[in-house]
This record gives C-alpha cells, sequence and structure tokens, in this order.
C-alpha cells in the first residue's frame, strides 16, 4: 500500500478584505464577491516566503507521520514563487528538517499544478521502491498585478505530504495527469507579475482540463461521483471549483470541506493541496477523496485516496488547516501594508 | 608592582566634530595631556579604539597615533574592547610603568563617529554584541539595554520615572562642564517624552553619537615626583573581568557580573572599601546602564539602583556622586576615549582643577568604570590624590 | 551577508542543533569546544526545544542598516528550558500584546535579505504560541 504517511498545512496570520482592496481601485466589492465567491484572501509577512512556509507545512507533516527525516529520500516543493531564480527552494527545507544529505531534491514549477507534480513524483517514486518516503509539497506567495483581477485571490499558504508504504494514513488508489499546451496564464522571465488571457483562463483553459483529467480519472478507477465523501478541485476563485465540481456530478456536500478559497484566497500550487489537508483533518477510515489540481499552461493531476484506519489517530497531533484558516489571530492589514509588505512599493536603491 | 601616577591628562571638546579628521582628532587631546605634564614625548602610547575601520575606513592607529601626535617613532598599541576599550587602554599602559617595562607612557582613546550615518553607526556599535546570536537577529545596543530595562523593572520593580532621573541628573551635572557634547538641562517629561529607541528607552535614555578623545600620561610615581608640581593622582587600583558575550547566557539578565568582578579585583588592590571611595564615573551609556553599574559596585543595593538616583544618592551634591562630568549621556560617548575621559574627569577632580560649579566638594578617592558591549566586559579603576 | 558566514550557524538556525556537556549535563547553544561550567571537552549532540516562554523584550525602532525596511520589530530573550535561551525577533505579535512570561515557539522565517540581489538568510524567530 502506497499513499501519505503525514500531511501538514500552513496559512500564514495575514488577511486583507476583498472591500480594502476594491476601495483603492475604485471596484465594486459587493459584485468581486459575489462573481468571485471571494471574501479575503490571506497575505504572507515580508519575513514569509515559499521557503518558510514549506518548511512549517512540512513540520507539521513530520508531527503526524513520526517518522525519522533522515529516511526521506526526496524532496519536491511546487511553487510560481520560488524565492530563488536559481537556488533550490528544496534545499534549504531539506536542511531545516534534517533531510540532507542522502536526498534527491528538484523545485516543480507549472504554475498552480506544480504542489500537486511533486506529490505526484513523490509518490510515484516511493510506488517504485526508489526510497522509503518522499516528501511533496505546494507553497506559494502568489502576485497578482495592483488593480488587476488576479489581486482580489493571490494569497498565500503551503500543503506538504509525505509519501511511504508503512503506516499510511491514506491510500492512493489511482492517478492521472492530462495535460495540453493552453496559454492561459504566464509570466516572463524577469517579469514581476503574471499576465493571463481573461476570460480564456475559463472554458477552454481550467474547465477542460480539470473535466478532461476528472473524467479519465473516473474511467480509470471505474467509480463515479456518489462514490466519494470528498471531492477538492483547484480553487482560483471561490466559484470555479464549484462550478466544475458539479458539472463532473459532485455535490455542494462533497466540495465544502476542501473549499476553502472563501477566505483563503488563490494559493496556486498550494490551492488544492491545502484543500486536502483540510479534508484529512476530518476524513474517516475508507472514506474516498477525489482530488484534481490544475495549473495553467495547462494540465490537471488527479488523484484517488482512500482513508485508512490509521489516520484518525494522527489528525490531531498538528493544528487543523480549518483552524489557521479561521484563527483568533488573523490579522487584518490595510492595503497600504499589504503594499508594503508585497514589495508592491519601489524602494530606493531597486 | 611599582606605583604609578597619572601626571598629564586631556581632553578636547566633544561633539559633531565635522572639520576635523581622526589622526588629529586624536592627537589634540595627545598634545593636551603632553602639555599638562609638561613634556613632549613619552615611552609608549596606547589607543583604545573600538572601530575606527567601520567608522572611519582607518585601521592602524598604532601608527597614526603616535605619528600624529609627534612622537614618531614611539610603539603605538590599539587596545580594542568594544565601549571599553579606553578603559582597556589605560589598564594596558598602567601595566606598562607598574611593571617596570618604563617609565612614562600614554594611554589614549578616540572615537570618530559622525562620517557614516545613523543605520552605519548602530551597524558599527552592534558589532560589539554577538553578531551570529545577537545581531543576526536584528538586536541593537539600545535593544539589549532596553531588555535589560525591561527585565530590571519587572524584576526589581524600577520605574520609568527612575531610569529617566539618570538622564536628568547626568545633563544637570553636564551642563557645566564646557567640554560636554549636550549641555541642556532635561526634565523627566522631557526624556520619557522623547523619541523612542528601543522601549522603553528613548532618545533620552541614550548616550549620543560623539567625535571625541582623551589622553592621560601615566609615569612611574618616583619619576612623577621630579617631574610635577601638581597634586600627584596615585593609580591604586586596577580591575578588568568579562562575561558571556551573549546578554541571553547571563544568569541574571540585567545585573552587571563583570563590573562587580572587575570592581572587586580593583577595591581589593586598592584596600579599600565601596564606602572609601568619593565620587564615580560611570559608564552610562543608558540610563539602565547607570542603575545596574552602581547596584554592581555595591553604591546601591541590587535592585535598589533606581530609588537611590532618584532619592539623589548619586546627584553632584549627593552622598555618592555619580558622573560629575555629566557622563556618557550629556558629555558624549565617542566610544573609544569614554573610559580614558573618565579618568582625566577623576584626575581634575582630584587635583581640584574644576571651575566651582564643577569641582566636588570631596574629591579625594574616584572610581572609574567603563564597560563594553552589554556588560561583556568591564574595567574599573580607582585614583587616590597623594 | 557573506554566504560561509550563513552556511556555517545552519544546523542551529535551521534545525537548533546544541550540544550536551557528558560531565555535568549543561546544555550548550550555538555548540562550544569546551564546557564553560566544568571545562569538559566531551559532548553530545543534542536539539534545544522548539517552545520557551519570553523573559524579557524591546521593540526595536531604530534598527541597525540591514534591517530598515522591517522596524519597528519585537525582539525577545526567550528561556527555551534547559538553562538555554535564545534571543530571536518575535513574529505574528502585536506590541501591545508582548508580556514577560509569555509562551512562545521558534518558527522558520526569513531574517534578512542583502538588496535584491543577495543571499536570503534564514532562521528563527518565536511566534505567540
Amino acid at each position: 500500500m502506497v499513499g501519505i504517511v503525514g500531511y501538514g498545512a500552513y496559512i500564514p496570520r495575514n488577511r486583507i478584505k476583498v472591500e480594502e482592496i476594491a476601495k483603492v481601485w475604485g471596484a465594486d466589492a459587493p459584485s468581486y464577491k459575489r462573481g468571485l465567491q471571494l471574501r479575503e484572501k490571506s497575505v504572507p509577512s515580508p519575513d514569509q516566503d515559499t521557503i518558510t512556509m514549506s518548511v512549517e507545512a512540512t513540520k507539521n507533516a513530520l508531527k503526524r507521520a513520526e517518522i525519522d527525516p533522515q529516511d526521506i529520500g526526496a524532496v519536491y516543493i511546487g511553487s510560481e514563487s520560488h524565492p530563488y531564480a536559481v537556488k533550490p527552494s528544496g534545499t534549504v527545507l531539506a536542511e531545516a528538517i534534517g533531510a540532507t544529505p542522502d536526498c534527491h531534491c528538484a523545485d516543480y514549477e507549472f504554475a498552480c499544478k506544480a504542489g500537486s507534480e511533486g506529490m505526484f513524483v513523490a509518490m510515484s517514486l516511493v510506488k517504485a521502491g526508489e526510497m522509503k518516503y518522499a516528501l511533496g509539497i505546494g507553497a506559494d506567495t502568489s502576485q497578482g498585478a495592483p488593480g488587476d483581477a488576479l489581486e482580489y485571490s493571490a494569497s498565500a499558504g503551503a500543503a506538504a505530504f509525505i509519501f511511504g508504504k508503512e503506516n499510511v494514513l491514506a491510500e492512493c488508489l489511482y492517478t492521472h495527469s492530462w495535460m495540453t499546451d493552453t496559454p492561459d496564464f504566464w509570466r516572463r522571465e524577469h517579469q514581476f507579475y503574471p499576465s493571463h488571457g481573461g476570460r480564456f483562463t475559463g472554458e477552454p483553459a481550467y474547465f477542460r482540463t480539470i473535466m478532461g483529467c476528472a473524467k479519465a480519472l473516473l474511467e480509470k478507477s471505474k467509480m463515479k461521483p456518489e462514490d466519494f465523501a470528498y471531492a477538492v478541485f483547484h480553487q482560483p476563485n471561490g466559484k470555479f471549483p464549484m462550478t466544475v465540481g458539479k458539472r463532473i456530478g459532485f455535490k455542494t456536500e462533497q466540495m465544502e470541506q476542501g473549499w476553502l478559497c472563501p477566505t483563503l484566497g488563490n494559493t496556486y500550487s498550494g490551492a488544492s493541496p491545502i484543500g486536502l489537508t483540510s479534508i484529512l483533518d476530518v476524513a474517516k477510515p475508507g472514506d474516498l477523496i477525489f482530488m484534481v489540481s490544475y495549473g495553467s499552461g495547462a494540465g490537471s493531476d488527479g488523484f484517488i485516496f482512500k482513508a485508512t484506519d490509521k489516520l484518525p489517530g494522527v489528525q490531531n497531533k498538528a493544528v487543523h488547516t480549518r483552524a489557521m484558516l479561521d484563527s483568533e489571530r488573523r490579522k487584518y492589514l490595510d492595503y497600504g501594508t499589504y503594499s508594503k509588505f508585497r514589495g508592491k512599493i519601489k524602494l530606493r536603491g531597486e | 608592582m611599582r606605583d604609578v601616577a597619572v601626571i598629564g591628562v586631556g581632553m578636547n571638546k566633544w561633539g559633531e566634530l565635522w572639520e576635523i579628521a581622526i589622526r588629529d582628532l586624536l592627537a589634540e587631546s595627545a598634545l593636551l595631556a603632553l602639555d599638562d605634564a609638561g613634556i613632549d614625548s613619552v615611552e609608549a602610547m596606547y589607543i583604545g579604539c573600538m572601530t575606527s575601520g567601520l567608522f572611519t575606513d582607518q585601521e592602524h592607529l598604532g601608527s597614526m597615533g603616535p605619528d600624529y601626535s609627534g612622537i614618531c617613532p614611539v610603539p603605538g598599541t590599539r587596545v580594542e574592547s568594544a565601549c571599553a576599550s579606553g578603559g582597556a587602554a589605560f589598564r594596558a599602559a598602567f601595566m606598562h610603568v607598574a611593571s617596570g617595562m618604563g617609565d612614562i607612557v600614554m594611554a589614549a582613546g578616540v572615537e570618530k563617529m559622525t562620517d557614516v550615518d545613523g543605520g552605519g553607526a548602530t551597524f558599527a556599535l552592534a558589532t560589539a554584541a554577538d553578531q551570529e546570536y545577537e545581531v543576526y537577529n536584528g538586536i541593537t545596543f539600545p535593544g539589549l539595554y532596553a531588555m535589560m530595562a525591561n527585565h530590571h523593572m519587572n524584576k526589581y520593580g524600577t520605574t520609568r520615572d527612575q531610569l529617566a532621573q539618570v538622564s536628568v541628573k547626568n545633563h544637570a551635572n553636564g551642563f557645566n562642564n564646557e567640554l560636554a557634547q549636550f549641555r541642556m538641562k532635561l526634565t523627566l517629561d522631557q526624556v520619557k517624552n522623547s523619541v523612542m529607541v528601543a522601549d522603553p528607552m528613548t532618545l533620552l535614555d541614550c548616550s549620543p553619537i560623539t567625535d571625541g578623545s582623551a589622553a592621560v600620561i601615566l609615569c612611574s610615581l618616583d619619576k612623577a615626583k621630579e617631574l610635577t608640581k601638581k597634586r600627584l593622582v596615585k593609580v591604586i587600583g586596577s580591575g578588568h573581568a568579562s562575561d558571556t558575550i551573549q546578554l541571553a547566557q547571563r544568569e541574571n539578565l540585567s545585573y552587571l557580573k563583570s563590573t562587580e568582578l572587575a570592581a572587586k579585583q580593583a577595591l581589593d588592590m586598592a584596600g579599600k572599601k565601596i564606602t572609601d571611595i568619593d565620587f564615580a564615573e560611570v559608564h552610562d551609556c543608558f540610563s539602565i546602564a547607570e542603575i545596574m553599574v552602581i547596584e554592581a559596585l555595591g553604591i546601591a543595593e541590587v535592585g535598589k539602583g533606581g530609588p537611590a538616583t532618584m532619592d539623589g544618592v548619586t546627584a553632584f551634591d549627593g552622598k555618592f556622586p555619580v558622573n560629575p562630568s555629566g557622563g556618557l549621556k550629556s558629555k558624549g560617548h565617542p566610544v573609544g576615549a569614554t573610559g580614558v575621559a573618565q579618568i582625566v574627569e577623576l584626575t581634575k577632580q582630584i587635583r581640584g582643577d574644576l571651575d566651582k560649579n564643577r569641582q566636588l566638594k570631596k574629591a579625594d578617592i574616584g572610581l572609574a568604570q567603563n564597560m563594553g558591549g552589554s556588560g561583556a566586559s568591564s574595567v574599573v579603576h580607582i585614583l587616590e590624590g597623594v | 551577508m557573506s554566504a560561509p558566514k550563513y552556511w556555517r550557524e545552519m544546523a542551529q538556525r535551521y534545525r537548533f542543533e546544541a550540544v550536551k556537556c557528558k560531565k555535568c549535563g549543561r546544555v550548550l547553544f550555538p555548540p562550544r569546544l569546551v564546557c564553560p561550567a566544568c571545562k569538559s571537552r566531551e559532548f553530545e549532540n543534542t536539539r534545544i526545544n522548539d517552545k520557551g516562554t519570553i523573559e524579557t523584550y524591546t521593540i526595536v525602532r531604530i534598527p541597525p542598516s540591514q534591517f530598515t525596511d522591517e522596524a519597528p520589530y519585537p525582539v525577545a530573550i526567550v528561556n527555551m528550558g534547559d538553562n538555554v535561551r535564545v534571543l530571536c525577533q518575535v513574529a505574528d505579535c502585536e506590541p501591545e500584546e508582548l508580556k514577560i512570561g509569555m509562551p512562545v515557539r521558534l518558527e522558520f522565517r526569513k531574517i534578512q535579505q542583502e538588496g535584491s540581489s543577495g543571499i536570503l538568510a534564514y532562521g528563527y524567530k518565536c511566534v505567540p504560541e
């Protein structure tokens, strides 16, 4: 049996409300909130980035896995906001958790599905018997250009998954990847903010790709939407994942536990993986979980997990994802502070 | 060990001295000291300086000091122990003469701090702390002393007013000192309401950034009797101790063990008790520092430095005057010069050289306490008029 | 920030690695060559806790040049147990929340960065528990 033996998330404390952003750009907040089903989003502090959040998410995963980090044979961080253009994020992570030096490391990049890519490869290496444990992480501190629709959603968070064969919490039953060349969203070298194709990011990109992957995964597994206790999809806003889920045949109740976007925003590579951690926090033995990520450019990774009887015993060994999301210590930023924190203000010497 | 006396002292006017470079800044006081002693050279020169490299890009003061003081080819040695560099240089010169290695030696101190901006000065001063485990994490010197202040307030009930009173008292003293950088009287409210630097330390709890120097001439007592007609000021005690460079690793975060130990050595050598001392110049780099120093010296009980200050024990006309010069707070704190300037003040007080409003009524035995970092090194000297 | 100067402290800054004196049991962070308590030079590897309590604190409002854009920020001395104290920044905490005795835990954070092209320097800060 191959699957998740440890999982953990990290969500920074800062938030900004849709109204606060809309106010600055003269946009109509109620229509954004209604249209995107988005109320607020997480914001990293200046001392937080993809690496620091990956480390904290992994520490939570290790609390649940209770393994020797030296047995981790690979670390893969998927992100579109790796702090260095050249120099891996994963080396810092591996050093911080004590997984060096006998370890494979690569940083993944595929827009918002970089995290699920890392998970897919980590899981596959363990399945192939190459190593005892492998770590896949999705993390981002994504940026939208000021005033752009993306600015209302681009947020920060991380989710980490340790894959192994012993003491599995959620068995990975099936996977499927589906991708085409669809330029719906991109960022050129040296550009600070990404560009996107507006409404082209919807039907021909997000919806076509996720539907393609989900259908293939259901066919491969010979399962139906009603077989699943939970489903989670990439969530660039609050509306898309619910719409695509319903088109595939899932019901709101199956999707709500992993649907974090309305108050978390779009954590890009972290989006569906963090949703999955929220599901694992509450899933019961035998529950089937359906997950399909999405990365612009464009592709999806699909997974079917089955919770084991080991899962309930570890759920409370680290902080629950919803507890971080709904924490009483949330701090709401004004747009000025948010701009400073996110490096949107041009400083001297830059 | 031979008896040693101070036979000449020199200190220039301190402040933001834009026109003068470090070479002449140092030479000014050296020449004043030579003139005061009535001599034109010495056998060796020790120069206390914390970081001329970071402040002015200039190292090798061991050459530049003698060179510009007109005493080349006399050997020069730079002595560094952060803000205690001056005290340590004086001690080195004292040992040089006491050992019989030489008869007449100069101890000088200098720091030229205004060639860098505020951030640069904060950075340079912070090199006195542990770089990897203190400074790396963003702490500054005002910050370290502010943490000591919070600890002291929490542990002993020291109040904000008591801290501020140190600045008020020292500025009242420095008001009359024509060499002091900031000659203005302060009120408790002015201190408490000035710009916050590191809570609870405000700008007026902190000693300033200063350009300045000081120099003294040490001489064997026998030779001194031949050379000078002024009252001889004998060095009767010298002590020096270290503590962990990291504040966090001390047993009590608001007690200056190095000062206690250095003072004990100096008092034992002098055969005196603290109650035998008439007055002291101490290292009030921050208001809390003077409170902790008078506790470590035994001028006040541990934890009672605040009330003692408030009660006027350490005032100019108090039972045990502390920092009659104005201290680092008012006189200024060109770090490497401070410890030597304390000896200048002790000597002037003991000789009775000062104007009426500056001269203490009783000043036969004085103590100087100079420290580096957050109290990680401390030097204490006791001088007596003979 | 010099890369070698940063690199050689990673074990302490990333993983809180310390040593424990084999003779007197004292825990030393960072490790030393000789135990200051008993002069022994034999140690075993250990790690310091990631949980502690604030013993004292301040808020740095006038920072050294490399922290100009971060100020004001709280800094504390945290007692980690085993007679080990560390000095670090306090993150995710409002100045008015700071209290002596406050329980905190260490989190992995970015501590410094050198302009827009130098290395990123990571380490620990404490956050309210």
